[in-house]
């Protein structure tokens, strides 16, 4: 992988001029390199991880993980099917997947009866879907890659040879 | 109470009180740290873990696990090709810092002279007084820190028993390519000088592939090679090293070693294990940081008038600050009173040291960042 993503990936903030200096380039053609990652769709958008536990947030949100089984169509397999369901706004990711079922869907709701209604009168009534199995997130330990706990304090001591 | 004359005589420096003031100031960005500032990988930090539930809390072998010696004499095979019998020729230390004590111990005669190009990591100097030595200091300043054969050839007497050779060099980060290491083992060999080769910092060279010193010709029967786990695995609190050579001085350092320190934490030992076999993908990962981090520091001590030439591997910057017109002591008590950044005088390498410092890149970038920020600060008052 480029460097350029490498430390993007770690930190989205660094600066084109910062990186430069690590990587004994111009600013210029980071820049450049960047636009162009963007463009092809390699940088899709910056975002900041938040430990939601820690934000008091009104419009705070469930989230559950849900199984569902379905039925492939004809010339489009899971493709079709599968747009039509994520395609939903509850729908925050969609995998195709392989095992003993075949989309893994996450889903966000106001509480455990929006989420319930989204599955009951949206997602199980599709013609193609053959059922669902819906797990609520109790604790969140870890997510894409991010411990979500405070920063450990640096236990190093501030001299050393 | 009267103690020792030659314990007495040891580390007259200032700069132990220049510690206690960093350590006494909140608020400092330390710049001072000469080890790793990730934590040990997880596999194998778990590795120790498990080895306790399974209930490894006993001694072990004088020499260490063989196990961990078998994986130590198989890594140096593979990545060097450099063949050592883990039962005679390999020795499990607590850390390169005891291996090198029991080698000097173990080598020399009351008057030998050991060789030590400085500047040099804080240790060797002591040590070699410690063991009834005489340390034989080559200053290297002028050849950009870097031992040259002649300024070698013009040290060596007949009582010149070996040499502390270390690098990459802590604190200058200077190293040295096959060509200038055969240059240095021909006289060494053909003066029967014991090189005790402290590569401590050796996965992290970053411009060309290290040499392992008893890799070159002839070499390996007049050398102890030294190496552990602190740096390249970020483990330095486990303190495990492994010293290498030939079987009679093993056998001797491995003596004084079962009366002094018996053997190794078994935990620690464990967790080496698991740093042999699972380890080497967090090592690339954390070099490549370490390459980033040293382009950025370099141009930016450069920027701000602290001129300093690149380093060719571990984490230290070890830039000039003559044209201050301070002295290296005055210099660090000063960044850190003012700008509350730390860094070591130079003095800590070499007594007669006053025109450098020493800064440890292995810190954040924004802890970088903002410490050549301060040191800008400093310089334009």
């Amino acid at each position: 992988m480029d460097e350029i993503l490498e430390i993007l990936e770690k930190d989205a903030r660094t600066t084109a001029e910062d990186m430069a200096k690590m990587l004994k380039k111009k600013p210029k053609d980071i820049k450049e390199r960047i636009k162009k990652y963007e463009k092809e769709g390699v940088i899709l958008k910056y975002k900041t991880v938040l430990n939601k536990d820690l934000v008091h947030d009104e419009e705070y949100r469930l989230r559950a993980l849900i199984e569902v089984n379905i039925i492939p169509q004809k010339d489009v397999g899971f493709d079709k099917i599968a747009e039509r369901i994520y395609s939903f706004p509850e729908v925050s990711s969609c995998y195709l997947i392989s095992g003993t079922y075949d989309l893994l869907l996450v889903v966000e709701g106001k509480n455990i009866h929006t989420v319930s209604n989204f599955v009951a009168e949206k997602l199980a009534c599709l013609e193609n879907v053959r059922g669902t199995t819906t797990h609520f997130l109790l604790k969140k330990y870890k997510e894409d890659g991010v411990m979500l706990k405070h920063k450990e304090e640096n236990k190093r001591i501030a001299i050393s040879y | 109470m009267k103690i020792s004359r030659k314990v007495e005589q040891m580390q007259p420096s200032g700069i132990r009180a220049f510690f206690d003031l960093v350590l006494g100031m909140k608020d400092v960005i330390s710049l001072g740290v000469g080890e790793p500032d990730f934590t040990t990988p997880w596999p194998i930090r778990e590795a120790g873990i498990s080895s306790l539930e399974e209930g490894f809390t006993s001694y072990t072998s004088n020499k260490g696990l063989y196990k961990l010696r078998l994986s130590v004499s198989r890594y140096l095979e593979n990545r060097y090709g450099v063949k050592y019998c883990p039962d005679e020729e390999i020795l499990i230390a607590v850390g390169v810092s005891e291996a090198m004590d029991l080698a000097l111990r173990t080598i020399i005669n009351p008057g030998d002279k050991i060789l030590i190009p400085t500047p040099s990591y804080v240790s060797y100097g002591p040590l070699t007084e410690l063991a009834g030595g005489l340390p034989v200091y080559i200053d290297t300043q002028k050849d950009g820190f870097k031992l040259t054969p002649r300024n070698l050839e013009r040290h060596i007497d007949k009582k010149t028993k070996g040499i502390i050779f270390n690098y990459p060099c802590n604190p200058t980060g200077v190293s040295y390519n096959r060509k200038e290491l055969i240059e240095i083992n021909k006289l060494l060999s053909g003066h029967k000088i014991i090189c005790l080769s402290d590569e401590i910092y050796g996965d992290l060279t970053y411009d060309f592939e290290h040499v392992m010193f008893p890799s070159l010709p002839k070499a390996k029967e007049n050398t102890v090679y030294f190496n552990g786990f602190s740096k390249s695995y970020a483990m330095t609190g486990w303190r495990v090293g492994f010293a290498c050579g030939p079987k009679e001085i093993i056998a001797g350092m491995t003596k004084i070693h079962q009366y002094t320190i018996m053997c190794v934490s078994i935990t620690s030992q464990m967790a080496a294990c698991e740093a042999l076999h699972s380890g080497r993908k967090s090592v690339e990962e954390m070099k490549r940081e370490y390459v980033r981090r040293r382009e950025f520091i370099i141009e930016g001590l450069n920027e701000i008038g602290l001129t300093c030439h690149k380093p060719q591997g571990a984490f230290y910057a070890f830039p000039s600050i003559k044209k201050t017109g301070l002295k290296s002591l005055d210099f660090a008590q000063r960044l850190l009173k003012e700008e509350k950044v730390a860094v070591i005088p130079s003095t800590a390498f070499g007594l007669q040291l006053e025109d450098y410092i020493r800064i440890s890149y292995a810190s954040s970038f924004d802890n970088l960042k903002e410490a050549l920020r301060r040191m800008k600060s400093f310089l334009n008052k």
